[in-house]
């Protein structure tokens, strides 16, 4: 009789392994990682230049695993969900995902995420930080199981104009038929995977959900599909730069969630963050619905927009004035980066009224480290529409067979 | 059903006695007022019943001393039939083995302790002076914090004036005790156990608190107020029980124009554009109203009636969290003769009779139903309605109404199997205090929280429909959010003793609701 292998205390290994780091771990050069809600991932692999260029131009892997995943099922499973989300989930159809804000009583943002619907019944919703004794308090008067299934379900991010082909040629027949925010079951060499087409680089992609004894199999089988097609693993800083171009927002860098902040006026609600098509008021009641009808009613103090920001230097971190002079602040930058594929020097911002409307032009205030020497730019800066990139291709059914 | 074509301006949901007040005074207020009673009579817990045959009692409240004077006059009761059979009824802490204490005989008390005579008279002077004041805080509805309407910034600045004008060392000691236990309190003042004990009983009457939980000095504060309030008549015993008053309620409420329907349960609080619209009975009957005032108790209004998909959880959470886990028992007993408890006055004994021997017994008898178990040797507020009532008992028959503390909501082994044995740990007290007692029983009935709930369908079996303490208590009760009546749905109120000013037959609370809607909901 063998004894098992003795499992290191928690204190000694806090972070977790997801079921694909052996490979990252291999494959990454820098020793550059991130915790990720209480897992080790990589954040940058190679260089990030090479990580980004290949979201656009070819095919990337991106482990989602530490993502938090809950399974919401029971008679009043949409109920609950459409009680506690801003959109409408009643009409979301089996086989369909959903991007969805949740808010306080105050219309605060406490996270965004998707909700993916299984079956009349049964959903996913996918979150940034656990949330289950928000989901839990929720539940109070409704007919629902919640269960935590992060470490239960391996995710992974196939991003990039050619993820299609690399997908299809790795198994997923039909694949080219899926829409976007649609998910379908295949079988592959006899494992069973959930594909959506969903994502975070606002590019042609999708992303597989799988038992998590099957990760390190699907992993090495689609580097060998993609071999032509110049797949690699990318690490988060990558996925970063093309969530601006894509005009996604990040909890704890766009916003902060309401249930993190301390200061007053520092929580956001959905219309403050732009996400205003994502609040459906002619719905059921839903959390925060009576404050964000208020607020509707008074008008925006603030908002957060997309700036063009005049030069090459990113704005990061830049307060932004009204006048070049530098005299009334107005705001400030919550992202920030040089647009490669834009060739803009864009921005996330948050700006107070009535500085937000579209086409006005704010300053940021840059500072520049030269050399250990630090400069100050004031730049030009002009509200735009989001996002800065949305091509063709992302919503291309099908997408090129290429 | 448009809120137009509704027959009705308001809607009240049960008719306690806060529902009552509430009706009567929306209806003196020109509205057209319905009210909805799950039972078949009005009253709630001040309700007078038959517990035994020929043997009637009231049944959850058993002395009127809280209603302000004020409001029983503006309301006409007496014109519409409420009698007294006795008021300002003496109190007497009962000792098993010794002399009984009637409390505020000072020459008695003389004999006992030198020390706690010269004491008395400066501490009910003192508690006096304070209970004037929170009488104030009483009478209103609560401000809102963090407010910016003049309303709430002048009640606020009110309070603090008045705080100031008690002069510096009743205000410092106002503050000094507003926090503190009751336990400290009695025991710094007063040397006598008797003493100790029977204020100890005032302070945790109802609550599901010992006399050395923090806050309970407010609770007697409290108390000492909302008698105050009521004035000279406070310990008053309606002729015919406390279903009198509801029945002169009900007779002003209807006199006002006002229509009380009983066994009429309501099934739950219709939501139309997101605002309250009418009510659906049990029987599927629909009813429409533009407003909607509650005076079940926050769990049973909003977790209930109105359900939980119609309000943030935030606010589920807070009344959710709102703690009203009763710990108050009814014993009625139907006696063959008028049984033999040791006072020194025979008049005591139609007065309010006390089984709290010292501060420590109260705190020992609490400690049970912290781990849902009964008291062995539990705390009492007796009363034999039938010596100044006669009429409840069959000729030379007696009624013994007893409050008892402490029951748990859920008894460790059920209550099925408990309550026999809770009810002999009863008769060995009583028969302590007043020998030959059991033998005189003629029937009996011991109600515990569990039962409360059911009867008078209040979450919890709880008396005040939630612990009166701080953070339960004026503009935090029940929770914020619901603590000025209105709730976060539009038209829908709370008008009963989960709001402000809190539980104890008062009726403030359904006057200050109807007051609001009054003032608010144009017709």
């Amino acid at each position: 009789m063998t004894s098992p292998r003795p499992v290191p205390p928690h204190f000694r290994k806090p972070l977790l392994e997801t079921p694909f780091s052996e490979r990252a771990r291999e494959l990454q050069q820098n020793d550059h990682f991130v915790a990720w809600a209480g897992y080790s991932t990589v954040d940058v692999f190679t260089t990030v230049e090479q990580e980004y260029f290949a979201v656009r131009n070819a095919t990337t892997l991106y482990d989602l695993t530490p993502m938090v995943k809950y399974r919401i099922t029971g008679p009043d499973a949409e109920r609950f969900l459409n009680r506690l989300v801003t959109r409408d989930v009643r009409r979301l159809k089996a086989g369909r995902v959903s991007y969805v804000v949740w808010c306080n009583d105050a219309g605060h943002i406490i996270d965004d995420g998707t909700i993916f619907r299984l079956g009349a019944q049964d959903f996913r919703v996918c979150t940034a930080e656990r949330q289950l004794d928000w989901f839990a308090d929720s539940a109070l008067g409704f007919d629902v199981a919640i269960e935590e299934v992060t470490s239960e379900i391996a995710a992974l991010a196939v991003q990039g104009p050619t993820s299609c082909f690399v997908l299809k040629r790795f198994g997923l027949a039909g694949l080219e038929r899926l829409r976007p925010f649609e998910l379908a079951e295949f079988t592959v060499g006899g494992r069973p995977l959930m594909a959506s087409r969903t994502g975070f680089t606002g590019d042609l992609g999708y992303e597989l959900w799988m038992r998590p004894e099957h990760a390190l199999a699907v992993w090495d089988e689609l580097l060998a599909a993609g071999q032509t097609r110049g797949i690699r693993p990318i690490g988060s800083q990558a996925l970063n730069m093309a969530r601006i171009e894509a005009g996604f927002l990040l909890p704890n860098v766009d916003f902060v969630s309401a249930e993190h902040t301390i200061r007053v006026h520092r929580e956001r609600t959905p219309l403050e963050l732009g996400l205003g098509w994502l609040v459906e008021f002619d719905k059921p009641h839903f959390n925060g619905r009576r404050a964000l009808l208020a607020q509707r009613e008074r008008g925006l103090e603030r908002l957060l927009v997309g700036l063009d920001v005049a030069g090459n230097k990113p704005a990061h971190n830049a307060l932004l004035y009204a006048e070049a002079a530098g005299r009334r602040e107005v705001g400030s930058v919550t992202s920030a980066m040089w647009s490669p594929t834009c060739k803009r020097n864009i921005a996330l911002a948050i700006i107070e009224a009535p500085y937000f409307a579209l086409g006005t032009t704010v300053w940021a205030d840059i500072y520049l480290n030269r050399e250990l020497v630090w400069e100050r730019r004031m730049a030009a800066a002009q509200v735009v529409e989001r996002p800065f990139f949305a091509p063709e291709r992302r919503r291309a059914t099908p997408p090129a067979d290429r | 059903m448009s809120a137009a074509a509704a027959s009705w301006d308001a809607i009240v949901v049960g008719a306690g006695h806060n529902g009552l007040v509430c009706a009567a005074t929306l209806a003196r207020g020109g509205r057209r007022v319905l009210v909805l009673e799950a039972g078949a009579t009005v009253g709630g817990c001040a309700v007078t019943r038959e517990f035994a045959p020929g043997f009637r009692v009231s049944a959850g409240a058993h002395l009127l001393h809280q209603m302000p004077a004020g409001l029983i006059a503006e309301l006409g009761l007496a014109a519409h039939g409420l009698e007294y059979a006795a008021s300002a009824l003496p109190t007497t802490a009962l000792a098993a083995d010794g002399e009984p204490l009637e409390i505020g005989d000072l020459t008695a008390l003389a004999r006992r302790s030198a020390a706690d005579a010269r004491a008395w008279p400066l501490f009910t002077a003192r508690l006096g002076r304070f209970a004037r004041l929170l009488r104030r805080l009483l009478d209103a509805p609560a401000p809102r914090l963090g407010s910016d309407a003049w309303s709430d910034r002048l009640a606020l600045g009110e309070l603090g004036l008045r705080l100031r004008l008690l002069g510096r060392r009743d205000m410092r000691e106002l503050l000094r005790i507003i926090g503190m236990n009751a336990y400290d309190l009695v025991c710094d003042e007063f040397e006598l156990p008797a003493l100790q004990g029977a204020l100890g009983l005032d302070a945790v009457l109802g609550s599901n608190f010992g006399p050395r939980a923090p806050g309970t000095v407010l609770t007697l504060l409290y108390r000492l107020a909302a008698e105050s309030a009521a004035g000279p008549r406070a310990l008053a015993q309606p002729r015919g029980g406390m279903g009198a008053l509801s029945a002169a309620l009900s007779r002003a409420a209807t006199a006002a124009g006002a229509v009380i329907r009983t066994s009429a349960p309501v099934a739950r609080i219709a939501v139309r554009d997101d605002r309250a619209g009418g009510v659906v009975l049990e029987s599927g009957e629909e009813l429409a109203a533009p407003c909607v005032l509650s005076s079940a108790d926050a769990k049973t209004t909003f977790l209930r009636l109105l359900g939980t998909e119609h309000l943030d959880t935030g606010f589920v959470r807070r009344v959710d969290h709102f703690r009203c886990r009763g710990v108050a028992a009814r014993l009625h007993l139907a006696l063959d003769r008028l049984p033999a408890f040791r006072t020194r006055a025979p008049a005591a004994l139609g007065g309010r009779l006390l089984v709290a021997p010292s501060a420590d017994y109260l705190e020992r008898a609490w400690n049970h139903s912290k781990y849902q178990q009964w008291s062995a040797e539990p705390a009492l507020e007796i009363t034999i309605p039938t010596v100044h009532d006669p009429a409840l008992a069959p000729a030379g028959r007696h009624v013994l109404s007893a409050t008892v503390q402490y029951a748990p909501y859920a008894a460790e082994g059920g209550w099925q199997s408990q309550k026999p044995r809770f009810l002999e740990a009863l008769y060995g007290v009583l028969e302590a205090h007043a020998p030959g007692l059991r033998s005189s029983v003629l029937a009996a009935e011991l109600l515990t929280p569990a039962d409360l709930e059911r009867e008078f369908r209040v979450t919890g079996g709880h008396w005040h429909h939630g612990d009166l303490a701080f953070d339960q208590f004026y503009m935090v009760r029940p929770v914020p959010g619901a603590a000025q009546h209105a709730t976060p749905l539009a038209g829908l109120y709370l008008c009963g003793a989960s709001c402000h000013p809190g539980g104890g037959v008062m009726g403030i609370a359904g006057r200050n609701a109807a007051r609001r809607v009054l003032a608010e909901v144009r017709r």
